[in-house]
């Protein structure tokens, strides 16, 4: 159930609950979008139980990798 | 950007990994909260990187392995009555029950069926309108969401047939019971990114400040399960306890506010009974009186039923962080995945299920 792995949404139709095809490698899901009115076509989501609970930040992801990627060594 | 290469990439782990080891003087114990966290640190070796000393327990976060033994007779016993459908997640047939689990109950002749989403059961609820259909909702904060927009389309649709046997349950009550236990030796946490994700950081201040406890809330992957295991560290070292997000590419500090109004819509807080670890105060949810018609618990008296837990079985130890799953002298032996005592070997969050499938040949 928290085992979730991002997706990318492929297509949203236009249905009360926003409900998109989400593809997760190969495999394509129904996934419920009312939870993130803001994602569009093309972003990753988080998907639980069907249902989006985030859209993925590609900003906030890179400040992480950047940071990690300047950490040193000796620990600071 | 991908996700999940990026964050797989072993010369950034091998840093970080020396970056943990360098700023490491004294020995600390953390836990990581979330079971799919527990996989990905057994199943990636995360916890072989890290210097002597630094010891990573795992936490409560697996809401199949904590839903109680006498809630899965229930779900048994409302399976059996005829005319009902009883629908949960994969992981909950095959959890012991004190007699039998719900896959045996379906041998035996039950509508027990497998869904991906509580949306699923209630079409199933639509599509059969002459059975009455059940799911079965466990989960904590994250699924907590999909199972209240199921009721509340169920109660919009007029789906009258439809309703809820509810477990689900609370991360930050379980955190506090942990570290109101006289025997808990937990320095720090690693606090469950998708939880996070949806409720944000508003409960976990007052926790790190209350007892001096410093929560990094982290990912999934093993960059960022590295990165939460250094911040925690680099607190411990320098004495701080502060709340501390890793996980920015999904967390944000007011969670997921859609789905939090829902919640507060559906659900209220009340307390629950965890599998193996007891009682917690206000660490549970239950449907609010306009969506009582929908609750299952109403709807079918079955009574007290059952409640017996296999004596043999540790996993109330396991999901406190007070032993690890080979400590078990069943663990392997009379306690397989075909074979499970407890949840914990059941569900794919338990922490005994990843160390049996990760850990066989290596069991130290």
């Amino acid at each position: 159930m928290c085992l979730a792995i991002p997706g990318e949404i492929r297509t949203i139709a236009d249905d009360e609950l926003r409900t998109a095809r989400v593809a997760f490698g190969a495999v394509m899901k129904d996934v419920c979008l009312a939870y993130v009115p803001e994602a569009r076509v093309g972003d990753f989501v988080i998907v639980h139980a069907g249902f989006a609970i985030s859209r993925l930040d590609r900003d906030a992801a890179a400040r992480t990798l950047a940071y990690l990627a300047e950490l040193d060594e000796d620990g600071a | 950007m991908r996700f999940v290469d990026e964050f797989r990439d072993a010369l950034p782990v091998q840093r970080v990994a020396a970056a943990i080891r360098a700023a490491t003087t004294r020995p600390w114990t953390l836990m990581e909260v979330c079971g799919g966290q527990t996989h990905a640190i057994v199943r990636f070796g995360i916890d072989q990187l890290l210097p002597s000393g630094l010891e990573l327990l795992h936490g409560p976060g697996c809401p199949v392995c904590v839903t109680p033994v006498a809630l899965i007779d229930r779900a048994i016993a409302i399976a059996a009555i005829e005319g009902v459908v009883l629908c949960s997640f994969g992981d909950m047939l095959r959890v012991p029950g004190s007699a039998r689990d719900l896959l045996a109950a379906k041998a035996a002749g039950a509508d027990v069926r497998v869904v991906y989403s509580p949306l699923d059961a209630l079409r199933v609820a639509e599509r059969e309108p002459e059975r009455e259909v059940v799911f079965f909702a466990v989960g904590f904060e994250t699924t907590a969401p999909a199972t209240a927009m199921a009721v509340h389309e169920a109660r919009r649709r007029g789906v009258r047939n439809f309703s809820l046997l509810v477990s689900h349950v609370l991360v930050p009550p379980a955190l506090c019971a942990i570290l109101d236990a006289p025997w808990h030796r937990v320095d720090g946490f690693l606090a469950a990114g998708h939880v996070c994700t949806v409720m944000g950081l508003d409960e976990y201040h007052p926790i790190a400040a209350r007892y001096r406890v410093p929560i990094v809330v982290t990912g999934f992957e093993p960059l960022d399960l590295l990165e939460g295991i250094h911040r925690c560290v680099l607190q411990l070292e320098s004495g701080r306890a502060e709340v501390e997000n890793q996980y920015a590419r999904s967390v944000h500090a007011a969670g997921n506010a859609a789905a939090r109004a829902m919640l507060a819509e559906v659900f209220e807080v009340v307390p629950r009974d965890w599998r193996g670890i007891g009682p917690i105060p206000a660490s549970g949810l239950r449907l609010r009186a306009p969506f009582a018609a929908h609750d299952a618990e109403r709807r079918f008296a079955v009574g007290d039923v059952g409640g017996t837990e296999p004596a043999e079985c540790l996993s109330g130890l396991v999901l406190q962080g007070r032993i690890k799953p080979p400590e078990c002298p069943a663990f392997g032996t009379r306690c397989t995945p075909d074979t499970p005592l407890g949840a914990t070997m059941v569900s794919s969050e338990g922490a005994c299920a990843a160390y049996h499938r990760y850990r066989r040949s290596d069991p130290s």
